[in-house]
This record gives C-alpha cells, structure tokens and sequence, in this order.
C-alpha cells in the first residue's frame, strides 16, 4: 500500500505525530527490534527551535478521560544541536531501519520560530542537509510582536508561510493549530502562501487544576496550560480534517486519537493522504505498524 | 541494562497476594528478566478507561519486585483509578506489560556495603536487588506508615524497620536509621527508594557525607520510553532528567534535590 506524498515515496500511509516518539531514545530502550520493527512510513522529529529550549516546568502530564494534557513546553537542542547530535543518529536509525525494511523512512524535521524571519532561518540553515527529506512547520507559536499563535489568524499565517516557502527547496507540511475559529481558513491560507501539505490536529489547548485541598485553586500543570490529545479528541480531528481536506487541493495529513485502522480510516475517507499516530503510541509504541498492517488487509 | 521487546505483550495474572496494605501481583510474562531497579509499564486489559472520571488511559510505570521461577512479581498500593484497577485483577485476568525499561542499580564497588533503603511501596526495587547482591552482602533499612504497611517489609530479608506511627520497629524515619548506620560505618553505597521526602532525606544525608546514593526515582510518565518528555525531574546544573531513559535510577549527586512535583497518573 505504498503512498506518494509531496514527492516521497512512503511504504505505507502511517507516520508519527511530532512529539510523540523519540527515535533516539526508543533505540536505546528497543533495541536492534525497533529498527526491525519501525512502524512509521515516515518519522516525524520533535520541534526544533532556534535555541535550545529546556521545556517547562513540572509538573507536565495530566490524565483526563480518554486522554491526557501534555504541558512539555517543546524542549530541544536547539538548531545547532540538533543538527550536530540528534541529526546524525536519526539518519543512522534511518539507514538501519533501511537495511532492514528495503526502504529508509524519509525524515521529516519539525521547526518552530517566533516570526518569519526566524523560521527562514531554521530552514535555510536545515535545507542543504540530505538527511532531511521534508519540513513540517509548527505554527502553534506565539508570534513575537503580536502574542496571538502564527496559525491562529489565516492573515498573518499567509503571511508567515509566503516569507518563508522560498527558503527550501523541500516540500513544507504547516501543522495547523485547532485552537483557532476556521481551521479551513487558515489551511487555505497555508496553500495560497506556498505550502506543500497540511497536517492537523494539533493538541486542544486544556489545563487542568491541582487538587482541591491546594488553595488557591491553580493549574496542576508547571506551564499552566497543555494541549489534550487522545481518544478524547478524535471526534475533533475528524471534523476539522474533513473541512479542510474539502477546501484544500494540497495533501493533509490527519492525526487526533487514531487508535486503530478503523480510526485511520476513516481520516483517509474525509480526505487525508496520511495519518499520523500520537499518543497511542505512548500507551503502545508498535501500534502504528500493527495499524499499517491492518490497512493493507 | 536489558532492552525491552519493541511493543507491549498479552501476559497472564497467576495470582495477587495481600500483603498488609499491598498487593503482591505475581504474573506469567515471556519477555526478557529485568534488572534489579528497571522498570515496566502496566495496564489491565479489560477495564482500562471505565474508572472514576472514565480513567485511567495510560499505563502505569511499576518497578520489577522480584523475578521468581517463571513468575515477575510487581508490589502495588492502591492510591488511584490505575492502580485500583490493577489491584481488583484476578488470576487469568490479561495484562498488558511493556519492559524491561530505564537504567537500573548499579553495583557497589570499592568495597562498600550495600546499604539498601526503602519507604512505603517504594520498596520493591530493593528486593531484586537484594535477590542479585544476595542478602547476607546487604543492610536492609525499610520505613513505613503504619502497621499495614510494614507487612511489605517481608520481601527482603533482614529488615530493619522503622513506622511513622511507632505500631512496629523503629519509631520514626527510616532516614534515623540510615543515619545511625551511617555513623558506624560509612564506607558504603546507598540504594534507596520511596516517597520524594525519604529521598530528599537519604539524599541530603549522603551529600554531607560524601556517600555515593543511587536513587530509584518515581515520576507520572505516559510512555516509559523516552518520547513523552513527561516524566523530567531538575537536574542538578540546569536542564531535566527523563526519569524514564535517565533514569529511574539517578545518582544522588546528578540532583539538587528530590521534590514530590514529578508525581501525577497514579
């Protein structure tokens, strides 16, 4: 069930949601059967920014029904870090699990900025690596002079994307924000800007409070606010990933609470070229081969 | 360290022992034996998401009690819906194991003595432990809340005990102990696990004294494996630690200091 996505050519339709498997570490953990068994068609980097990035304070995780808020706060090495230390053993793992499968999942690097200049940047500076086959674009940023979330507003979010497509030549998936009135809107926007695909959803922004002998009542949360994802927003993702599929003619990769095939099915049915599994794999990290294997079927 | 097979795996419950205020579940899993202080991630095949407010969702991460014939012994308290759940478990009931995970103990060199620490359920890591060291190579120092819990201080041999309450051993704090052992000879190494307070203590005790700990950390996680970044506790210096992949075991003099924060899906 090979799949042809911007120009790449993936074994099957299921990748990773950013954030939420750590190649590097699982190799570690999994051993030489991560490479053997590697589950994604495509893997999908954390966020990268700039500078490096120690996350938030924690408490970071909550559990809510179906679900869980998760306030990490985006820690990273930074660009420079990135590309000296994790770059390096994510195209190794690539080769590995190449060697093993016939084909090594293309890397797709996700970078975040506070502005248009600093996303041109982290491209530009990214671009002539091999290693990495596509961008995807965390939009769900504050931008620097305004304060609102790049991809909240179609305006400023065509704005962002036509100032910073003509800085790689490899294909640009925005990962909309669904904490915004229209996502439709703003996925029309990332198209008319220049980009090559839209990916959606990202989490639902949620808090959750300490208990109620802490008083004052405050967020349980060291960030104060996280993002929900899970079950618990699939009937979300659903939605908004049909709206858009409809009003864009570029590809969308859908992601929200898939669990199964049937889950991932459905997205593909509304619209989505590829399906993105998340928090599922935290509760079990093989589940997106079995979920690949089971849409061959 | 013992690398985890690359999804979770059906294993079977074949019995769970009350133990005072624990529950000893005993389970037939294939996978591979962990090292004293890895851990796994459990979670119930039925009933997983029916609980108060519709919970739990994630696994939940167990130290190894005890590898014994063919069985994996795991000690749990019930202190939420995840580990409520795992307690009503019955024989034959499925359960869902991903593991052996994290870095476990590492050996006592230099000659020191192996001076094993344990609060509270916390001291599960600490019987395969001695299981490995052997128990006439290890001080055995166990604190507990009240007398329900000190029936936990059977898994290892040789038990000192100390209660809150004063209903069984020691009146106090395990870490009174420790101190006392500290006196008398502290050419030793520290294994300690239990609640954030207990180890904040063994910690700061250590310090002063310049006596290595290694520290058996508990943290909410979602993952076990290194991807949610959920679990971090402050490391000494700036920056985090994933209890999961850095740990659970840390060395006391990587932390400035052991705070309860990390906690969360019980």
């Amino acid at each position: 069930m090979s799949v042809s996505f911007c120009g790449l050519e993936l074994a099957h339709p299921i990748i990773n949601g950013s954030g939420t498997f750590d190649a590097i570490a699982a190799r570690r953990a999994f051993g030489d059967q991560l490479v053997r068994d590697f589950p994604f068609a495509a893997y999908v980097s954390k966020t990268i920014t700039l500078e490096p990035r120690e996350g938030n304070p924690p408490p970071r995780l909550w559990e809510s029904a179906a679900g869980m808020i998760n306030s990490i706060g985006l820690p990273n090495k930074g660009l420079e870090g990135y590309l000296r230390e994790d770059l390096p053993k994510l195209a190794e793992i690539g080769a590995e699990v190449g060697m093993a499968l016939g084909a090594a999942p293309p890397l797709i690097t996700n970078v975040m900025g506070a502005s248009a200049d600093e996303i041109a940047r982290l491209l530009e500076e990214c671009d002539s690596y091999e290693e990495i086959a596509a961008f995807e674009l965390n939009v769900s940023c504050p931008n620097v002079k305004t304060g609102l979330d790049i991809g909240a507003d179609p305006r400023q979010l065509e704005q962002v994307v036509r100032a910073v497509s003509p800085s790689t030549r490899k294909p640009l998936i925005v990962k909309l924000t669904p904490n915004t009135a229209d996502v439709s809107l703003c996925a029309q926007a990332a198209q008319d800007g220049g980009a090559d695909a839209v990916s959606l959803i990202n989490t639902l922004r949620a808090t959750a409070l300490a208990p109620a002998s802490a008083k004052p009542r405050r967020s349980w949360l060291g960030g104060g606010t996280g993002g929900l994802s899970g079950p618990a927003i699939r009937a979300v993702a659903l939605a908004q990933v049909a709206a858009v599929a409809q009003r864009v003619e570029i590809p969308v990769i859908g992601m929200g609470g898939v669990r199964s095939a049937s889950d991932a099915r459905d997205l593909m049915d509304v619209g989505a070229s590829l399906v993105a599994v998340g928090t599922e794999n935290f509760r079990d990290p093989a589940v997106a081969a079995r979920i690949a294997r089971e849409l061959v079927l | 360290m013992s690398t985890a097979p690359f999804a979770r795996r059906l294993a079977k419950v074949v019995g769970i022992d009350r133990l005072g205020a624990y529950r000893v579940l005993r389970v037939a899993d294939e996978g591979p034996r962990a090292e004293p202080g890895q851990f796994a991630m459990l979670a119930a095949v039925e009933g997983w998401g029916g609980g108060s407010e519709q919970r739990p969702f994630l696994p939940r991460a167990f130290s190894i009690a005890r590898h014994r014939d063919d069985e994996t012994h795991f000690l749990l308290e019930d202190v939420g819906p995840g580990t409520r759940r795992l307690c009503e478990l019955g024989n034959g009931d499925g359960l869902w194991v991903m593991g052996p995970l994290g870095r476990g103990f590492r050996e006592p060199g230099e000659g020191r003595r192996a001076l094993l620490v344990g609060g509270g359920v916390g001291i599960a890591p600490l019987a395969i432990l001695q299981d490995t060291l052997g128990a006439e190579n290890t001080t055995v120092l166990l604190g507990f809340r009240d007398a329900p819990r000190t029936e936990g201080a059977v898994l290892l041999a040789d038990a000192q005990v100390a209660s809150d309450d004063g209903s069984v051993g020691y009146h106090g704090l395990v870490t009174e102990l420790l101190l006392e052992e500290l006196e008398r000879d502290a050419h030793a190494l520290v294994y300690a696990c239990g609640p954030a307070g207990m180890l904040e203590g063994v910690r700061a005790i250590c310090a002063e004294r310049q006596v290595p700990a290694q520290l058996a950390l508990e943290a909410g996680m979602a993952c076990g494996f290194g991807a949610c970044f959920g679990c971090v506790v402050p490391r000494r210096g700036g920056g985090y630690l994933r209890v999961c992949v850095d740990g659970p075991v840390i060395d006391g003099e990587e932390l400035d200091h052991v705070d309860a924060h990390a906690g969360a899906p019980a």
